[in-house]
């Protein structure tokens, strides 16, 4: 299993380690639910050093990966930020990730459970290109300080950048804990504000100590995989392997907004099978709420009666709306916000109640 | 060492004698396994209603935390008398004493025979050994 720079500091902090896509990363540093709510009124520090980095060059950038990205790369703005999937000719996703234009080149970050997959992908894609794929995923680190105080927890460790320039999906470059030059952008996975820092790893547990003491004061704590999680689901915000996989196209997931079909962005891999997903949906992505007890897990069956209308892709207890929330795929005849359904627990029926995603955001309405 | 007055199996359920019936719980391993250590990270038990039939090995309700679901099973086999209500709505009574206040359900028991279970000591090889 690999280790992120910060392993031995996770060990140290006590935290469980499980294995997440082939990465030994916390899950919990303590209780699930007490992280997520350090988030949602602090800010909390995230260990993302297992995401997939990868670096593309070369004359034929831009027209590479709007061959092989959903979203319109050459359309981005130099210094912002764009959600896009890779999909195959299917229109069923590989991945999703995040697209950083630079000003000659563009920067990736994928999913750490995907990044093998994409990479034997994309250099078969880019046979004719010219191009130079970088996969700078076990060289450098990446942390993520999210929630309301993470602007000026991080602000006091920044120099040469004022934080308030960098607006919401747009990155830039200054200096950290006297680092020149690194990589700061602000998206997030948790509906929250935030930052994502880009380190060497031999910085990486410098820059975690520093956050944590500069945030101290603020309450400031950090945050494992399992409270990101229920995070990233009251965000609305997609998984891969849960939302979207390689059976589940992002049209019925509700991610249009990193899909273009312009023309001149030319045509790209899964484009016509998608175009006709668009035309003729048979399913959306929603959310639902269910006062019960039980918490929907992936899988669990959703009826209108005797009538199976649906299906869970991800489930939790949702410590900021006070109920146990999930997603799930229903079929477009009941996918209606406030249809009343039920969902069953091996043969157990429970109420809930279907709710547009997301069910809480700061960053989005 | 666990206690030595009850038996225990391979996943990680206790079954104490108590007169004519037989108390089953628990043990704090399978706790810690589903919760992290962490007691607030339980979010549900299900238990039997009373009157239940059980057989050996048979799921008998299922405890829940944040990020994962166990089924909780019959050591013996025997009617439900009785469950402990009291857990639905206070689960740290699992952290916190899963061998006395933590018991799940009350069986009268087919036999009283515990032949093939765990003692203590075995159970704390088990466990010493992964658990698994």
């Amino acid at each position: 299993m690999k280790q992120t720079a910060l392993h031995a500091v996770h060990a140290a902090l006590g935290a469980k380690l499980i294995e997440f896509g082939g990465w030994s990363m916390p899950v919990q540093y303590g209780p699930i639910l007490d992280e997520a709510q350090c988030v949602r009124s602090s800010a909390g520090l995230f260990d993302l050093g297992h995401m997939g980095r990868v670096h593309v060059s070369g004359p034929d950038t831009l027209r590479f990966l709007d061959k092989v990205c959903t979203n319109f790369v050459a359309k981005i703005p130099v210094g912002a930020i764009r959600y896009s999937l890779f999909c195959r000719a299917d229109g069923n996703p590989i991945d999703d990730l995040l697209v950083y234009r630079e000003k000659d080149s563009v920067y990736l970050v994928i999913n750490a459970g995907n990044t093998a997959v994409d990479l034997a992908w994309l250099r078969e894609q880019a046979q004719g290109f010219a191009v130079t794929i970088d996969d700078q995923t076990e060289r450098t680190g990446m942390l993520a300080l999210q929630g309301q105080r993470a602007h000026e927890v991080l602000q006091t460790l920044v120099t040469g950048l004022d934080l308030a320039t960098i607006g919401y999906y747009k990155f830039g470059f200054g200096t950290v804990c006297g680092l020149p030059n690194t990589r700061l952008s602000r998206t997030g996975y948790t509906g929250e504000d935030g930052f994502e820092i880009y380190l060497d790893n031999a910085d990486c547990v410098r820059v975690w100590n520093a956050v944590l003491e500069a945030g101290r004061a603020a309450g400031v704590r950090p945050i494992g995989l399992g409270a990101r999680d229920i995070l990233r689901l009251e965000a609305g915000m997609p998984l891969y392997g849960h939302e979207i996989d390689a059976t589940h196209n992002p049209i019925e997931a509700g991610l249009d907004f990193g899909i273009s079909f312009k023309d001149e962005k030319g045509d790209w891999i899964g484009r016509s099978a998608l175009a006709a997903v668009k035309a003729a949906p048979r399913q959306r992505l929603i959310g639902l709420v269910t006062d019960g007890p039980r918490v929907p897990r992936q899988g669990h069956k959703l009826f209108s009666g005797a009538q199976e209308v649906g299906y869970v892709c991800s489930g939790a207890p949702s410590p900021t709306l006070g109920v146990n929330i999930a997603s799930a795929y229903v079929a477009l005849s009941h996918a209606q916000p406030g249809a009343q359904l039920e969902i069953d627990f091996k043969g157990k029926r429970q109420p809930c109640q279907l709710r547009d995603l997301p069910f809480f955001s700061r960053t989005r309405k | 060492m666990r206690p030595n007055d009850r038996r225990y199996t391979q996943t990680h359920e206790w079954v104490k004698p108590d007169g004519e019936t037989m108390l089953i719980g628990i043990t704090d391993f399978a706790v810690r396994e589903l919760s992290n250590g962490n007691e607030d990270d339980l979010v549900y038990c299900d238990l039997p209603e009373a009157g239940r039939v059980l057989t050996a090995g048979e799921t008998f309700g299922e405890i829940e935390s944040v990020k994962a679901v166990s089924d909780l099973n019959a050591p013996v086999a025997g009617e439900v008398v009785e469950t402990n209500v009291n857990i639905e709505e206070h689960l740290e009574v699992l952290a916190k004493d899963p061998w006395n206040a933590g018991w799940m359900i009350r069986l009268r028991p087919e036999r009283k025979s515990l032949d093939g279970l765990m003692s203590a000591e075995e159970y704390e090889k088990f466990v010493a050994a992964g658990g698994h």
